[in-house]
């Protein structure tokens, strides 16, 4: 009295049919696994192109042409007679480099082969001298031999010589190309780490430009960020998701925050140069106002995420810490939250991640501006690293090109120990069973 | 099919079916028999009603439950036990849209209310549910929460004291002494469901609820957790949902059978098994529905 007996298939003619499907089943599992396959594929050949790309681009950018130099801090040419910040902010370094290169070069002569002999320089080569000087104040009236940047166009010249054996001369002159080549040979001219890349802000003059400005700006803006997003949207998250009714107006509020995920990012620069610029007054270009812009724009990821967290952490856990007597709150505190706290931290880093590629909002509120010094606090002016990277990429000298690439690299180093950092806290935190 | 129809016969067929429907229809005036009521009760359940929004799960349920009492409730799938024994301890207010109605009282002190604070109350009416839940902490963390939690102990001594005291009286004590600190997820089920108790009775509750405490457990994690309760029943008056009726004869002393949300018959286990009052719970414990 079996079921199968009571259709008019018998157990053969079942199987058949199953067989005659088998090919056809198997064949659709292999074109979807392939699929995925080719997926896959295509993303991880993008980042390869894009990261060999960049990094063939940006790498030389670690290393700057540096020219040696005997130089003299003879007090007469300097012009100064001690060493003090008011004498030393006067004090004619120039003088003493283009002493240093007269006498390596004593057959110059003539008005304009002299200024052309000077620019194998760079033109902030001084102020190496001056923080020299100023640390060592006993040098003065001594002679002493220095590594000092060369020009970017010299710097240009000498790395395009290792891909074609004339080089790319550019701007560089063919006399210049023969006191360059001259100082290789002799070992006075060397490519050598760029230092200067790591511990400069931005400068008009690429071999004096450097990242940390805008490396530490976009630190203190994700920091600002940090702080305000991940309480204010767990919080949010906790509030939604734990203790409020649901009614119309949350359901209002859901939405709303939902929407928020969407809106461009501009929109949030525009919000906050009303907001915090013009109405609280809080100072244009800085990390706080920054960074208050990007909370506003990371909140709904944040929150959206991490109400998802919390919508995962079983019901059961809840019931018992609930059935011992626990209160709401010691309840989402004890059991909830330290269950929901991985997934909440990766919404958090994947907000964090978005904050610190973000450019448009930053440009409203004024971040955008030429920015030298090194931000000291988050009310000080600074620019961050997609900025940067922005507006070098804007700048028609050929090392920038370079430069862009490196800062691109350095934003992406950052991402990636973000993200690293994200893991392994999500590991330690799991852990706890 | 029609072998089927011959070897039963049609008239049996369908007399019992009729009957069946039958009974099913009297559920309209369905009046409580047996013995709802006692002397020296623990909890007093007056006219209760529960609505799950519009859909009312419980009809005008009155039962009391004496002090240092078991008392089983039996009935078919979905005919509102769990809706029931939750509202012992106000689980149900976790639940959107559901509301009790009737008066229902732990030694004479109210448990619905404005006035009535649901910690104490949970810390008084303990509860056990179906699936074994630890928390995802260790031995030592479960049993402790609540005492922790409702200020109970307030020296380590003390809480050590109340852990392993609580662990021996559910009977598991030998099992995980040497392991207090892992995990209690890492426990097997029965272990687990084991843990649970322990937890409940760790903050001396003065009732205990059982959601089928005992589905998840093989025969003899079973027979451990009725022993358990039959040794719990000195200081606890326990209230037990539970779908296996030997199991209901073996640890209760009352049982209460339910009906599509209704109270049908109470009564002493031994009557109830071997004399039931009521059709309904002579068709259900025959196995004739449910
Ligand atoms: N959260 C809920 N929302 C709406 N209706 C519910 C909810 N929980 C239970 N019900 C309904 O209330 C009725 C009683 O359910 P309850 O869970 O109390 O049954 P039960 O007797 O415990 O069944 P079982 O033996 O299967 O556990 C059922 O009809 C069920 O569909
Ligand atoms: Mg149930």
């Amino acid at each position: 009295m079996t079921d199968l007996t009571q259709t008019n298939l018998t157990q053969k003619q079942v199987r058949e049919r199953i067989a005659a499907r088998l090919a056809s089943r198997h064949r659709k599992e292999k074109i979807f696994r392939g699929f995925g396959i080719a997926s896959i594929a295509f993303g991880v050949l993008a980042v390869l192109v894009l990261f060999t790309d960049i990094i063939s681009k940006g790498s030389s950018a670690f290393v700057q042409s540096q020219i040696q130099l005997q130089v003299n801090y003879d007090p007469a040419e300097l012009g100064i007679d001690k060493v003090d910040q008011e004498s030393l902010a006067w004090a004619n370094f120039d003088g003493v480099i283009r002493n240093a290169l007269r006498e390596r070069f004593p057959d110059v002569t003539g008005r304009s082969e002299k200024r052309e002999l000077y620019s194998l320089v760079s033109s902030g080569a001084g102020f190496d001298l001056r923080e020299r000087l100023q640390n060592n104040p006993e040098l003065l009236g001594q002679s002493e031999t220095v590594w000092v940047n060369a020009d970017d166009d010299v710097d240009t010249y000498v790395k395009s010589l290792s891909k074609s054996k004339d080089g790319f001369l550019g701007r560089t002159s063919e006399q210049k190309a023969v006191w360059i080549n001259a100082l290789r040979d002799s070992g006075e001219l060397k490519k050598r780490f760029n230092k200067t890349f790591f511990t400069n802000g931005d400068s008009r003059e690429p071999e004096q430009a450097g990242i940390r400005a805008a490396l530490v700006g976009s630190l203190f803006t994700l920091l600002v960020t940090l702080v305000l997003s991940f309480p204010i949207g767990v919080a949010a998250a906790i509030y939604l998701e734990e203790f409020a009714p649901k009614n119309r107006w949350t359901d209002l509020i859901e939405v709303n925050i939902n929407n928020l995920a969407a809106v461009p990012s501009i929109v949030f620069g525009l919000l906050g140069l009303a907001i915090f610029i013009n109405f609280f007054e809080l100072p244009r270009s800085a990390p706080l106002v920054g960074g208050l812009v990007l909370t506003l724009m990371t909140l709904p990821t944040i929150i959206i995420s991490s109400r998802a967290s919390l919508k995962s952490v079983p019901p059961s856990i809840r019931e018992a810490a609930m059935g011992m007597g626990a209160s709401r709150m010691q309840v989402v505190l004890h059991h909830v939250l330290p269950l929901a706290m991985p997934g909440m931290l990766t919404g958090a880093i994947i907000g964090m991640a978005q904050a610190l590629g973000e450019t448009a909002p930053l440009l409203m509120i004024g971040m955008v501006a030429f920015i030298v010094d090194v931000p000291h606090g988050i009310t000080d002016p600074s620019t961050v690293l997609p900025v940067q990277i922005f507006l070098w990429a804007d700048s028609p000298e050929r090392a920038f090109v370079e430069r862009t690439s490196a800062a691109i690299m350095v934003l992406l180093a950052v991402l990636i120990t973000m993200n690293t950092c994200a893991v392994w806290l999500r590991k330690k935190l799991e852990r706890r069973w | 099919m029609s072998t089927m129809t011959l070897n039963a016969g049609p008239a049996a067929a369908v007399g019992d079916s009729t009957a069946e429907q039958n009974l099913v229809n009297t559920k309209a005036d369905i009046k409580t028999v047996g013995s709802p009521f006692c002397d020296d009760a623990k909890l007093r359940m007056r006219n209760v009603n529960v609505f799950y929004g519009e859909t009312q799960a419980i009809h005008d349920v009155s039962l009391d439950i004496g002090r240092n009492q078991v008392v089983a409730m039996i009935g078919p799938s979905g005919c509102g036990k769990s809706t029931f024994l939750r509202c012992l301890n106000r689980m149900n207010d976790t639940i959107e849209g559901c509301r009790v109605e009737g008066e229902l009282s732990l030694d004479g002190d109210p448990i619905y209310g404005a006035k009535v604070d649901v910690v104490p109350l949970r810390a008084r009416v303990g509860m056990v549910f179906q699936k074994p839940n630890p928390f995802p902490k260790s031995i030592y963390d479960n049993v402790a929460y609540g005492p922790k939690i409702h200020g109970i102990a307030s020296r380590r001594a003390e809480l050590d004291e109340i852990v392993e005291n609580s662990l021996r009286r559910a009977g598991l004590w030998n099992e995980v002494k040497d392991r207090l600190d892992k995990p209690g997820t890492g426990l097997s089920g029965g272990q687990q469901q084991r843990l649970c108790i322990a937890r409940a009775i760790a903050v001396s509750p003065e009732v205990i609820l059982m959601d089928e405490p005992c589905s998840a457990l093989d025969p003899i994690a079973t027979a451990r957790i009725e022993e358990l309760i039959d040794e719990l029943r000195e200081n606890y008056t326990i209230a037990i949902v539970t779908h296996s009726m030997q199991q209901a004869a073996r640890v209760s002393q009352r049982t209460a059978y339910f009906h599509l949300g209704k109270l049908v018959e109470v009564n002493d286990t031994e009557t109830v098994f071997t004399n039931p009052e009521h059709e309904l719970t002579e068709a259900y414990i025959t196995g004739r529905f449910g």
